[in-house]
This record gives C-alpha cells, sequence and structure tokens, in this order.
C-alpha cells in the first residue's frame, strides 16, 4: 500500500467523519423542526402557558429566558472581561496566576446540577430571595463566567503586539493602553464570545431547576415599577424559563396538547440558539470589518 | 471607555443594593382594610402544583392585591421549606409524618384532594387484571414472566418512580405491604413512566389516574377497577391525600387562599378537571397508618 | 477610611492602579466564588459522615442503596458503588466514541478543508453546544431508545444509549480544544513535513497530531469531566437502574440521575438528603481531579496553551 493510496483513503475518513457530524446535527434539527415547527404561531409565541386546559402558550416563558439572560449576562460581561484583562495582561507567571487559572477552570468543569444544588443552597435558601430570577442570574453567572474569561483573554491575546508597543511607545499607561487600544482591536471577539456564552446558557435547565425554579405566575407586561411583584422585571419573582418549561411540560405536564407545547417549545428554542450563533457570527464579521475598514 | 466601564460597575452594584434590600423586605401576609392583600409561596409536590395553578390564578383575578406564587421542587423541598418558615405553604403527597427529617408536629396539615392510582402495563399485553398477591409477586422479582400471571410468554420489566416519590411510598404501602421492590427501570416523572411503558413491551408501572391514557392498559386490582367511584367509597385502596401544609396555623392572605382551596369554585370545577377527586367528594376517612373510617 | 480608599482609586483618571484594581478584583471573584461553592458543596457533603455517621467506607465500596430502611430490618444504609460504576462507565464509553470523531472533524476543520470546515462544520459544532441537554434527552427517549430497542435488543434503555447520547453532547468540548491546539502549532511543521516528502496524512499523522498531544488529552479528559456531569439527558435514556451493568445493553444509573431524581423529594437534613449532597461532592470532587490531570498531568508535557 503506498503512501499516496493511505493519503487519499484518510482524506476520505476525514470528510466522512465531518459528514456524519454534519449529518447528526442536521438530523436532530430537522427532527426538532418537523415535529414542532408545525405548531409555532403568534399566539403560541404569546400566550400565558396553561396548567390544565389546552391551548397554551409559551409567551411568559420566552420573555423570562430573554431577561434571565440578560440580568445574567449584566453580571457576567463586566466580571468576565475585567477576569480576562487580568490574566491577558496583568498576571504574572506566578501562584496566584495558576490559583485563577485552576479556580476558573474548576468552575468550567463544574457539572450544572452541583451548580444548581449550591445556587438553591445559597442564593435560593440563605439569602431568603427564594426561587427567583436573581437566584436563576447569579446561578448561570457561576456558569458563564468562566467561558466569558477564556474568550476575552482569547481575544485579547490575538491583538498584535505591535498595537500594543505603539500605543506604549506614544506614552500611554498599561491601563490606557487596554481601554483605548486592545480593547477595541479585541472588540470582535468579545461580542462573538458574550453571544455564544448566551447561546449556551439559553438552554440550561439544571441548574435552573432549583433557582429560578419552575413556575410563572401571570405577569402584568403594563406594570413598569421593577419592585411590584406582579412586573416582568421584577427580578426577586420566580420564572420558568424555556429550557425548564420544556423539561417540565415532558415529565409532569398533564395538559392534554402535551406534544404540541412540548415540541413546538423545543423548536423555537432551537430556532432561538440557532438565531445566537448566526448573530454572533454576523456581528464579528461586520464589527471586525468596521474597525480594519476606519 | 472608562466612564462606561465605571457605570456598568456601578449598574451591578446598584442592582445588587436592591437586591440586599429588596430580600430583606421579603414576604409576609399583612390584611389590610377590607381589601385582601399579601404574599403567598407555595412550594412542592409537582403533582399539586398545577392544580395550585389554576387555583391560585383563580383567587388572585379575585383578590388583585394577592400575590401567589406556586413552586415545584417536590414534596421533600416542600415540607423543609414550610418548615423552615421560607414558605407559607408546603405541598406534599404524602404525611409529613412518613418523611424522616421533618418536624411534622410544627406543621399542620390541609389535605386538598385525593390522588387515585392504578397499575399500567404495555397496552400488547392481554393481562387486565392482577390480585394483590400477584402484583407484590411481580414488584418484588418473584414473578418475572408474564406467562406465570395468565398473560403471553414475555418477559416482566418494572418501571418503578424514584425512591422518594410519594407516588412510590403510597404504592408500596397500600399495594406492597412494605415489601421492597426488585430493581428496575426509575423515571421521576409521571410523564416518562407513561412513555415507557407505553413503548417497552411487557412494562409495568403505576400512574396517577389523571395521566392515564389510551396509550398503557389499566390493570384492575383484585378485580376493582381503578376508578373515581371505588375510592370514594373505599373498595380501592390504591389513593393518597393531597396535603397542604402550613407552619402552625394559617392566616391572613394564606388562611383565605387555603379556604378558597376547599371551596367548590376549585373543588368541584378544577379539581375533577385535572381527574383528581376532592376530598369534600370522599366518603371515608384514611390516616397515616392506612385505618379507615367511614366519614 | 473605607470611603477615601475608594474615592482615591476612582479619582485617579486613567489610573494604572484603578486598572489593577478592577481587573484583579475580578480574578478574585472567580477565586472567591469557587472557594465558596467547594466548601458550601463540603459543609452539606460531609454532613453524611459527621452527622450522620455513615462510614466513607461504606457510602464509596458499597451496593447497598436502602436509604428508607426502617430500623427494625437494620436501619438505612447509603452505598453509592453504583451510581459511581454507572457515571464512570457511561462517561468512558462516551469518550471512546467521541474522541476519534472528534479528531476528524478537528483535523477536517484545521487541515483538510479550512473553507467547508469553517463555513459548516464548525458552527454546526458550535450549534451542537447549544443545544440543551433537555432536547438530547428527549429525542435520546423518542428515537434512539426505540432504534436500539428494536434493531439491537434489551430495553432500549441502556449504557448503550447513555453514552452515545453524551457523545454527541461533548463532541464540541473536545473539538475545540483540538482546533485551538492544532491552529496554534507553527507552520513549519506542516511545511516541513511536506517538503520532505510526505503526504499530507503522513503530516497529519506523524507531525501534527503528535505534536497536538496535549490539546487532544486536555480535550478529552475535559469531556470526561462534561460527561460525568450532565444529569438530564442522561436520566431520560439511561433506564435509572440500580444494579450493576452487566452488558452495554443493561440499564444503568449515574450519580447525576440519582441526585435529580430524589433531591426534591428528599427533605433537607435528613440522611437521604445529605446522602445525596455527598454524592454532588463526589462529583465536585472528580471534575477538579479532572482539571488537575490536565493541570499537572498533561501541560507539563509537549506545546501547552
Amino acid at each position: 500500500m503506498n503512501a499516496r493510496l493511505a493519503d487519499k483513503i484518510a482524506t476520505l475518513t476525514f470528510w466522512v467523519g465531518a459528514l456524519i457530524v454534519i449529518l447528526i446535527l442536521g438530523s436532530m434539527i430537522a427532527y426538532l423542526l418537523y415535529h414542532g415547527g408545525k405548531y409555532i404561531s403568534w399566539d403560541f409565541l404569546t400566550k400565558p402557558a396553561q396548567a390544565i386546559r389546552a391551548g397554551g402558550g409559551i409567551g411568559p416563558q420566552i420573555f423570562n429566558s430573554f431577561y434571565l439572560l440578560f440580568l445574567s449576562m449584566l453580571i457576567t460581561v463586566p466580571i468576565g472581561v475585567l477576569g480576562g484583562i487580568y490574566l491577558a495582561e496583568y498576571a504574572g507567571n506566578n501562584k496566584l496566576t495558576e490559583a485563577i487559572r485552576l479556580c476558573i477552570e474548576t468552575l468550567n468543569s463544574l457539572p450544572s446540577i452541583v451548580v444548581g444544588l449550591f445556587g438553591l443552597l445559597v442564593f435560593v435558601n440563605m439569602t431568603g430571595w427564594g426561587y427567583s430570577l436573581i437566584s436563576g442570574a447569579l446561578a448561570l453567572t457561576v456558569i458563564n463566567l468562566p467561558l466569558m474569561v477564556r474568550f476575552t483573554e482569547e481575544a485579547i491575546r490575538g491583538v498584535p503586539a505591535s498595537l500594543r508597543e505603539a500605543s506604549l511607545n506614544l506614552g500611554a499607561n498599561h491601563w490606557q493602553t487596554i481601554l483605548r487600544v486592545v480593547l477595541p482591536s479585541a472588540f470582535p471577539g468579545l461580542v462573538s464570545g458574550a453571544i455564544i456564552t448566551s447561546g449556551r446558557v439559553f438552554g440550561e435547565a439544571a441548574a435552573l431547576l432549583f433557582t429560578a425554579g419552575m413556575s410563572s405566575p401571570a405577569l402584568d407586561f403594563s406594570q413598569w415599577n421593577i419592585f411590584h411583584p406582579a412586573s416582568p422585571l421584577n427580578p426577586f419573582r420566580p420564572a420558568e424559563t424555556l429550557a425548564v418549561h420544556i423539561w417540565k411540560v415532558n415529565t409532569e405536564g398533564l395538559i392534554p396538547d402535551l406534544r404540541r407545547v412540548a415540541d413546538g417549545s423545543a423548536a423555537v428554542l432551537i430556532l432561538v440558539v440557532l438565531g445566537f450563533n448566526m448573530a454572533a457570527r454576523w456581528l464579528g464579521s461586520k464589527i471586525h470589518r468596521r474597525m480594519t475598514g476606519t | 471607555m472608562r466612564k462606561k466601564m465605571a457605570l456598568l460597575t456601578v449598574t451591578v452594584l446598584c442592582l445588587f443594593a436592591l437586591a440586599v434590600l429588596a430580600g430583606c423586605g421579603g414576604q409576609g401576609t399583612q390584611q389590610g382594610e377590607g381589601e385582601m392583600s399579601g404574599n403567598i409561596t407555595a412550594v412542592g409536590s409537582t403533582a399539586v402544583q398545577p392544580l395550585m395553578e389554576q387555583a391560585a390564578n383563580d383567587f388572585m383575578s379575585i383578590n388583585p392585591n394577592v400575590r401567589i406564587v406556586v413552586q415545584g421542587g417536590g414534596s421533600g423541598t416542600g415540607l423543609t421549606q414550610v418548615a423552615q418558615g421560607a414558605a407559607d405553604i408546603g405541598n406534599s403527597d404524602i404525611f409529613a409524618e412518613e418523611k424522616s427529617g421533618i418536624d411534622a408536629a410544627q406543621l399542620t396539615d390541609h389535605q386538598i384532594c385525593v390522588v387515585g392510582m392504578a397499575c399500567v402495563a404495555n397496552p400488547a399485553l392481554s393481562v387486565d387484571n392482577l390480585t394483590r398477591q400477584q402484583v407484590i409477586d411481580i414488584f418484588t422479582g418473584k414473578t418475572t414472566n408474564w406467562q406465570s400471571v395468565g398473560g403471553p410468554d414475555q418477559k416482566i420489566v418494572l418501571v418503578n418512580r424514584p425512591k422518594a416519590s410519594g407516588t412510590r411510598a403510597t404504592f408500596k404501602k397500600y399495594v406492597l405491604g412494605g415489601a421492597e421492590e426488585a430493581a428496575g427501570i426509575e423515571e421521576d416523572s409521571s410523564g416518562t413512566v407513561r412513555k415507557i411503558v407505553k413503548d417497552t413491551p411487557g412494562a409495568i408501572g403505576y400512574l396517577a389516574l389523571a395521566y392515564l391514557d389510551d396509550s398503557v392498559k389499566v390493570i384492575n386490582l383484585d378485580g376493582v377497577e381503578p376508578t373515581n367511584e371505588m375510592i370514594i367509597s373505599g373498595k380501592y385502596p390504591l389513593w393518597a391525600y393531597m396535603h397542604s401544609y402550613t407552619k402552625g396555623q394559617p392566616s391572613g392572605a394564606t388562611e383565605a387562599f387555603l379556604q378558597y382551596m376547599s371551596s367548590d369554585n376549585v373543588q368541584k370545577s378544577i379539581i375533577p378537571e385535572m381527574g383528581y377527586i376532592p376530598e369534600t367528594e370522599m366518603k371515608i376517612v384514611r390516616d397515616i397508618n392506612g385505618n379507615i373510617k367511614s366519614k | 477610611m473605607k470611603n477615601s480608599f475608594v474615592y482615591k482609586y476612582l479619582s485617579l483618571r486613567n489610573s494604572e492602579s484603578l486598572g489593577r484594581f478592577l481587573t484583579t478584583m475580578a480574578a478574585l471573584i472567580a477565586i472567591v466564588s469557587t472557594i465558596t461553592i467547594v466548601v458550601f458543596i463540603s459543609l452539606k457533603g460531609l454532613s453524611t459522615f459527621t452527622t450522620n455517621g455513615v462510614s466513607l467506607k461504606e457510602f464509596l465500596f458499597s451496593t447497598n442503596w436502602l436509604p428508607d430502611r426502617p430500623l427494625a430490618e437494620g436501619g438505612p444504609q447509603v452505598g453509592v458503588l453504583a451510581f459511581i460504576i454507572g457515571s464512570l462507565v457511561v462517561s468512558m464509553l462516551a469518550v471512546l466514541v467521541s474522541a476519534p470523531l472528534s479528531i476528524a472533524c478537528a483535523v477536517f476543520i484545521v487541515e483538510i478543508a479550512p473553507y467547508w470546515g469553517q463555513r459548516f462544520l464548525q458552527p454546526a459544532i458550535e450549534l451542537l453546544a447549544g443545544i440543551p441537554s433537555v432536547v438530547y434527552g428527549y429525542i435520546g427517549l423518542s428515537v434512539l431508545v426505540p432504534f436500539i430497542r428494536d434493531n439491537i435488543g434489551g430495553l432500549g434503555f441502556s449504557v448503550l444509549a447513555g453514552f452515545l447520547v453524551l457523545s454527541v453532547m461533548i463532541l464540541p468540548t473536545i473539538v475545540s480544544m483540538l482546533i485551538d491546539s492544532l491552529k496554534s502549532l507553527p507552520r513549519d511543521y506542516k511545511e516541513a513535513s511536506l517538503a520532505l516528502g510526505s503526504t499530507r496524512w503522513q503530516a497529519i499523522r506523524l507531525v501534527l497530531i503528535p505534536a497536538a498531544r496535549s490539546g487532544l488529552v486536555t480535550g478529552i479528559v475535559l469531556g470526561l469531566a462534561r460527561a460525568f456531569g450532565e444529569a438530564l439527558a442522561v436520566q431520560m435514556v439511561i433506564g435509572n437502574t440500580r444494579v450493576m451493568p452487566t452488558s452495554i445493553l443493561d440499564p444503568v444509573i449515574t450519580l447525576t440521575s440519582a441526585i435529580t431524581m430524589d433531591m426534591g423529594n428528599t427533605p433537607m437534613g435528613s440522611l437521604w438528603n445529605n446522602a445525596l449532597w455527598s454524592m454532588g461532592l463526589l462529583l465536585l470532587i472528580m471534575s477538579f481531579i479532572f482539571i488537575l490531570i490536565v493541570r499537572y498531568g498533561v501541560r507539563r508535557g509537549g506545546i501547552s496553551r
């Protein structure tokens, strides 16, 4: 057997491997959209869920998912970006850096069920917040933070050294250089990192079962006082997200149109995650083009 | 950029401060002049959750100043939270005394409704009646083939609820007589159990009557069909009370809501609609030790 | 005193120390939250041994899981060996399936067809990471389990179904580590190899993959960690039977599925509940061990990141 033939066979094998993965993903998405796509309608997307009767929608669940994501990103992004800057720019080769990296990696590989249990213990029980958006957001932050740090560090390390040196030579100090030169050019990486992180969290259920809760009290969308218990923006109300709703309906659902709600929700969820990933790519390349264009 | 960063930091700090403040504000029920107001948190059994959610929505439309949050999480969580005072109502599908680690003495029991359960089997099986002894033999692993109980030559597949589940505890107590079950598939939700029993040849499990449909075969126990009538008159043993526990006696909005739960609005409409049996219709009373008295 | 301290930092415009302060704080938050998690889970998890007096040996090496056995019959016993074995078997088999496929994908993206790879395959793999585990579980339950039952045998709920679902779920973790480490290899490696007359396959097999070895092992260990900790998807397809599996068609139970099934139904503070927390602690310790393997066992050699 000559090397050229082996090369051909190997190339073929790699193509087959790649095709298998695309096929798995493609058939999963097709399965979800085929079974759930036909149920998606404006009514379904906006109406509140029903506990025991048919005809429920997933409006509040969709809102909750996005709002919870927003809350958790509000905490995750600043801390994650700053942490990433620290590791990329300030961290020396010492014990502290070792400890930080060890901690971030531990957080990153923490089973989400453990995060959920921790959230139940600390955010839900000890603080007295109960099952609430804020508890859920903090639990999500624990899951998100290591990813955000990693994406930031990578984006910053990708900035050409020449840019940084030019800024330093012009008399800017390290922090000024980071803020004015390094961060702007790492920005596309930060944006796509944040969006990819969001997509991952959108589907999280195990950590939220025990923190944000499984109930969705009626929301009054005209109530914008964030301390009013019926206000959709109140961070202390319990909130069931879409992923948790799918889990709940699939497992304990008593509604007669269970398959409609479960399959429809799964299709919506997959479309949103798909949208997140595409947005990340599109936004990243657009910002990149604009920044390199000017 | 720096300003933005500072702004962000400040925003986050503010959010935390608000969080702490509001957290201190906490729950609690107050009764105003005339108009009912207050916050009620109900936590616990997922079997009670949809029922109570529906009732809570109706109650809140009558009393717009009352906020009721109904949360699942399981009976253990419900009992723990109500005992700790973290929730106003703890829902359980089992007597608090039956859960180890709960100080049941400080809790007040409010029985909301009755949930009947039935043995279900894969629809392809020809068996539709089992004696109690046969069920015991099947679930303890003595009988392993449907042939020995008059069915086809098919291996029996046990589908259990997890050990901590109230449904399983009820089944073990009133059907198995406390015998330890053989290992089998365990699923923690009624929906999944139904799907498995439907799809797996030779499968047997048990479900709340509310979950029964054409996809599974209902099995009579000692010739008694699992229906509401049989349970109400005490002829069919496999059922459990759904309990709402409060710490001490309830007051204010919580009391009003629990009264609403036992009013005709809930007992005569929502509960039967869900496939549960209203507590008010029961002709018998069963205590924690299984002793039955007529009402 | 405190106020003047904060004021001093905030008032220094563009100050180097402000930057250092903010970023160090952020990094410290990571440390603090990790420590808090470890401490809390440990406190809860250790109470099985301290409060309830269960011996560590019995907990780890017994298969008797009888947390509700009445005192008359010998009292409760919590042995979790069956769960540990279940978790190990399912996650290791998942890695065995996933690793070769991941290598193929990563090499495809970096070396074979960067255009197709980065346009289609990489986004597809990122998307796999975004699909909720509930959905994986549901597809597994609706498609994979009946398929196994009808075409291979057994009940369908099996080790096989569990690790197949997991192997898809951990694919993104392994692939992304591998891509990073393949991309970080100097271009010269490949070019030198090709210049010496080797074919592309020889360059990949003899030069690139060995050079990216540490990334590969890291990816595999992290994938193993993810598989070990996955809960909801696995629980729906493995059947959760508390016995030792003897073939890959037997149902099993894992640590995570035992926790999710019973946690809500057991009152906090009871032996049963404490034992579940101990299992959570065990998961934490396992992921810690995986990390240590990656950090000190793997990265010492080869090209580190």
